[in-house]
């Protein structure tokens, strides 16, 4: 980026600097003392960080490097000013207990000033069984609301117009299902699907790599994706078909590096089964979206956004031959890192966030979710939300980081971790490509072990005091347990299995039944199932009989155990 | 209670607690192997071995499946190595078996080398011996298949099926190395892969140049475990190895070895154990290694003499 | 002559919770420190992990809930192995669970509960110390 002249006088400099610190050193040691407060300097994710970054670490090329916002390869961002057109959408993930509850809560959300509504699922309709299925039990609208079928959906957005609000859904195996359920609830409202907003997580190579609610084998389970794809992009033009997520697999344990890079491998098996089940490049990749952590390294974080975007920008125009900049931009969402929260000294967590979400915005994010600080210890309070999202809204209207574009773009430190977190990628994806790709690397347990020596190593390094976490290893006190921890009533498991039973006999049976039996042929074809799905869906068929059918044909994932 | 005759029974806490204290060389457990010995050697024993990413747990859940289906019930033991540092293990071989866990005509139970060099651990022939005086028909006898362990399992097993997969470049070689001998049939696992035929085919012709082979051509049967196929196959063709081996005498010539490696093995040990008590307890030789050091004695005839004096 | 005893532990991940980074973190840590680990996998039901439980013959059942069915499910291990007549068994619970759930959880005979933040070393000294002899 600079001159060789210039670049040679630095150079001069940068060894006299090095020698006068080096004399210092000498001096202290021969009384005995340090020069540091530690031996070794790292990243959150354990890399090595230098004393100091001068423009010799920064030795690229400006233009086709970093370049301009709006603009390939989007290192500075994918719109070309940023936050001065609208900030990033403020989506807090809800939902728990019954589709009543969760309702209640999106409805305060959005009197609240946020932008976006996130729903969170709980485990049985994640996993595709009813609310009375025997594996159900305990589960039941535990870690988000309990959906079994179109009626539930009805409730959980009563009132809300879905013309109005775009919709993020946590949902992956049995994503197809819940896409219907949602258009089903949108043409009760008069919408029809076009008029659609938002965003189905739909990524199941993660849940094999670090999530865990897998139903179906990678083969049908990635036909159900490009169905999902093919489908919106004629029908459902403004949803995002999926967010390809590097967060749960952060949260399993992984370094910066590996989560941009197992996640952007993931984003390479979804575009090439995509092409390989015929649909051009450039009418789903604008749609694809992806979903990112944001942890306390506030630096790393911000390169890695940066670098991310960038690696996806050359893998969609060199390896995919996009031609549409739409396809190159990598869109993405964020979450704080649930994983970085401790249970001692909660309010601690408030700060925690505040950096995490400076560290989202400086990345450049185009929506947030920012948790709430007791989420170490139960479901999130309301008082507990509606810290997190203020968080939010001060970092967007106070404190200045909003007001231009990248604003830490040249740092000398941000650009050269940038060019380190995308290196590290880079020899992941070669690496996975060699194993035959994401797809193969999860069979055979790569990805997984990968991130669990990062996890492991990283607990080792706490427990041994080599890393602070304050509260938790460092300045500890005694404390009383919490209070006011939001509980769900326990009865809700049995009073939604009663719900779910009295829906089904209000149905036409035999039309469910024939529905049912549709879904189980197309399911042995190859036309796309959503047409069916839709029907199933209009039939009030439950989640669960939709995916039981599914199990049937399709099998059940048996996931390999990498310990 | 009589741990002795719950096993008889059949009682699964009572297998399990006996199997523990043998692992653990509890001295009961010397006395309860004694008096079960007379209801052993009616289960026909089925060694598994293969290189790790093989697939061998796979395929021992959907073989047992397969037995089960046969009306036959079945013994599990599933061996994975101990770390030689700590000790400690992780034991995954079961998280593949888990819908097994619920079947009654089932057992699995897991077990660690604890530093044992061969394949299997000190404790695994006891554990035969339990479940079959237990009434499991068939007992599979899963290992760990690096270098020469497998030979371990092979003096323990009536038929050894050797699993091998396509895409570890190394496989062959340690096929080569030595298990060709043992296996009775050999599987080529994950045969939906690239290079299946070629595995098949070096499986081939290395037998072919197998010299000492007997009345039994092994068998090399291509299975895709996770999606259960082949495994109908496989296990005919191990019920027409036992077959063979029943109407040729061979099954009790290769119980007859085992028991002998058996006795062997135990006598060995018995008797290395009291030799270490004796040493340890009367210092033979402490007195001596100065004079070894200053070459005045030579650690030849301190040996012999040392042995003299407790074979006495 | 009684070789050293080992220390068998069951990691059993019950119900539909996926997050098993914690799980799996624990069952190092149980190896380094000497243990035999046994990992049941996700998606166990209660029966499975008794069943399992029983053949292994493991001295510790260690059970790893973040979803919020600890109140539900830990329980029921406890009962189900009392029921089998192995109830000499140490069962301990870690994961994400209030401090208010933890009295009913103890009381229906979970020896111990370990929330985040807790090191390793913990539950690793409190089954040295508590095991079956």
């Amino acid at each position: 980026m600079y001159d060789k002249e210039k670049l040679e006088k630095i150079k001069q400099d940068n060894r006299n600097y090095e020698a006068d610190w080096e004399k210092g050193v000498e001096k202290l040691a021969a009384k005995g003392k340090k020069g540091e407060r530690k031996d070794k300097f790292v990243t959150g994710s354990g890399a090595s960080v230098n004393q100091l970054y001068t423009p010799l670490d920064i030795d690229i090329d400006y233009r086709s490097e970093i370049g301009f916002p709006g603009q390939y390869p989007f290192t500075r961002g994918v719109q070309p000013n940023m936050y001065r057109g609208r900030f990033w959408t403020m989506r807090q993930y809800a939902g728990f207990s019954s589709a009543e509850e969760s309702n209640a809560r999106y409805k305060y959300l959005l009197e609240q000033g946020q932008t976006g509504l996130s729903v969170a699922f709980d485990l049985p309709t994640q996993i595709g069984y009813d609310s009375d299925h025997p594996m159900s039990e305990g589960e039941v609208g535990k870690v988000g609301v309990a959906i079994d079928s179109l009626a539930d959906m009805e409730i959980l957005f009563n009132g809300i117009p879905l013309d109005k609000v775009s919709t993020s859904m946590t949902i992956n195996a049995p994503a197809s299902v819940l896409l219907a359920f949602y258009i089903a609830v949108g043409e009760k409202q008069g919408v029809t699907p076009d008029k659609l907003n938002g965003t189905i997580q739909n990524d199941i190579l993660k849940e094999y790599s670090a999530r865990g609610t897998y139903i179906f084998p990678p083969t049908p389970s990635m036909r159900l994706i490009t169905d999902i794809f093919d489908f919106c992009t004629r029908n459902v033009p403004n949803w995002n078909t999926i967010s390809i997520s590097g967060y749960h697999i952060r949260e399993a344990g992984s370094t910066a590096s590996q989560e941009v890079a197992f996640t952007l491998a993931d984003g390479i098996a979804y575009v090439n089964a995509a092409i390989i089940a015929g649909l051009d490049v450039d009418t789903f990749a604008g749609r694809l979206s992806f979903f990112f952590n944001a942890h306390n390294d506030l630096l790393e974080e911000v390169a890695k956004f940066r670098a991310a975007r960038r690696i996806w920008a050359k893998l969609m125009k060199e390896r995919f031959k996009a031609k549409s900049e739409r396809s190159m931009m990598l869109r993405f969402h964020t979450q704080t890192g649930g994983s970085t929260l401790t249970a001692q000294q909660p309010d601690n967590n408030i700060v925690r966030v505040a950096i995490q979400t400076l560290a989202a915005v400086l990345g450049g994010t185009q929506s947030l979710h920012t948790n709430s600080k007791d989420e170490a210890l139960a479901l999130p309070a309301e008082d507990s939300v509606r810290i997190a999202l203020r968080t939010q809204q001060i970092v967007a209207y106070e404190s200045g980081v909003t007001e231009t574009v990248d604003p830490l773009a040249g740092s000398y430190y941000v650009e050269a971790l940038t060019k380190r977190i995308e290196d590290e990628a880079w020899a992941y994806i070669n690496k996975i490509d060699e194993l035959g790709g994401a797809v193969k690397a999860i069979e055979q347990g790569y990805i997984q072990k990968e991130i669990q020596d990062a996890a492991y190593e990283y607990q080792k390094e706490v427990e041994a005091g080599k890393r602070v976490v304050v509260g938790m290893n460092k300045f500890q006190i005694k404390e009383k347990p919490p209070q006011g921890l939001l509980r769900v009533d326990p009865s809700m498991g049995f009073l939604q299995a009663k719900k779910v039973a009295e829906m089904k006999s209000k149905r036409d049976g035999n039309m469910v039944q024939a529905i049912l039996d549709e879904l189980r042929s197309a399911a042995k074809g190859n036309d796309n199932m959503m047409p069916i799905m839709l029907k199933a869906a209009k039939a009030y068929c439950t989640e669960g009989e939709i995916c039981d059918v599914l199990r049937e044909v399709f099998g059940e994932y048996t996931p390999i155990q990498v310990l | 209670m009589d741990l002795v005759q719950l096993v008889k029974e059949g009682n699964r806490v009572a297998i399990a607690r006996l199997i523990t204290k043998a692992e653990n060389e509890a001295p009961e457990a010397a006395i309860a192997m004694r008096q079960l010995y007379s209801e052993t050697g009616k289960a026909f024993l089925i060694g598994i071995t293969g290189p790790p990413g093989s697939g061998k747990s796979t395929l021992t859940d959907k073989m047992v499946k397969e037995l089960r289906k046969r009306g036959k019930t079945v013994g599990v033991i599933a061996v994975d190595p101990s770390s030689p540092f700590t000790g400690g293990a992780i034991l995954g071989d079961r998280i593949r078996m888990s819908d097994l866990a619920l079947d009654d005509g089932v057992f699995i139970r897991s077990m660690g080398t604890r530093g044992s060099l061969g394949g299997l651990s000190k404790a695994t022939y006891d554990t035969i011996k339990i479940l079959d005086a237990a009434g499991f028909e068939y007992i599979l006898i899963e290992t760990v298949g690096v270098g020469q362990s497998e030979v371990d399992i092979v003096k323990t097993a009536d038929t050894t099926v050797v699993v091998s997969v396509p895409g570890l470049g190394d496989d062959i070689q340690a096929i080569k190395a030595g298990i060709m001998e043992i296996g009775d049939v050999f599987v080529v696992n994950k045969a939906d892969r690239e290079g299946a035929e070629r595995v098949v085919i070096e499986l081939a012709q290395m037998l072919e140049l197998n010299a000492n082979m007997g009345d039994w051509f092994p068998p090399i049967l291509k299975t895709v475990a996770v999606r259960n196929e082949g495994i109908v196959e496989v296990v005919d063709k191990i019920m027409e190895h036992r077959e063979f081996l029943t109407s040729s005498g061979e099954l009790r010539n290769r119980r007859k070895e085992r028991i002998s490696n058996e006795l062997f093995n135990l006598i060995l040990k018995k008797v290395s154990a009291k030799i270490s008590t004796k040493l340890s307890e009367e210092n033979f030789w402490d007195s001596q290694l100065d004079e070894i050091i200053e070459n005045q004695k030579n650690p030849y005839d301190v040996i012999d003499r040392v042995i003299d004096g407790i074979l006495q | 002559m009684m070789t050293e005893r080992k220390i068998r532990v069951l990691v059993a991940k019950p119900g539909l919770d996926g997050h098993d980074r914690g799980a799996k973190i624990i069952a190092r840590a149980f190896r380094d420190a000497g243990f035999e680990v046994i990992y049941t996998g996700l998606r166990q039901t209660p029966e499975q992990i008794v069943a399992v439980s029983i053949q292994e013959d493991v001295d510790v059942v260690a059970i790893s809930l973040l979803s919020g069915a600890h109140g539900t499910l830990m329980p029921k291990v406890v009962k189900l192995l009392r029921e089998k007549g192995a109830d000499d068994k140490l069962i301990i619970g870690g994961g994400v669970i209030p401090d208010d759930d933890i009295p009913a959880l103890k009381e229906a005979g979970v020896a111990e509960i370990f929330t985040p933040g807790t090191p390793t070393s913990v539950p690793i000294e409190f089954i040295k110390a508590n095991v079956r002899q």
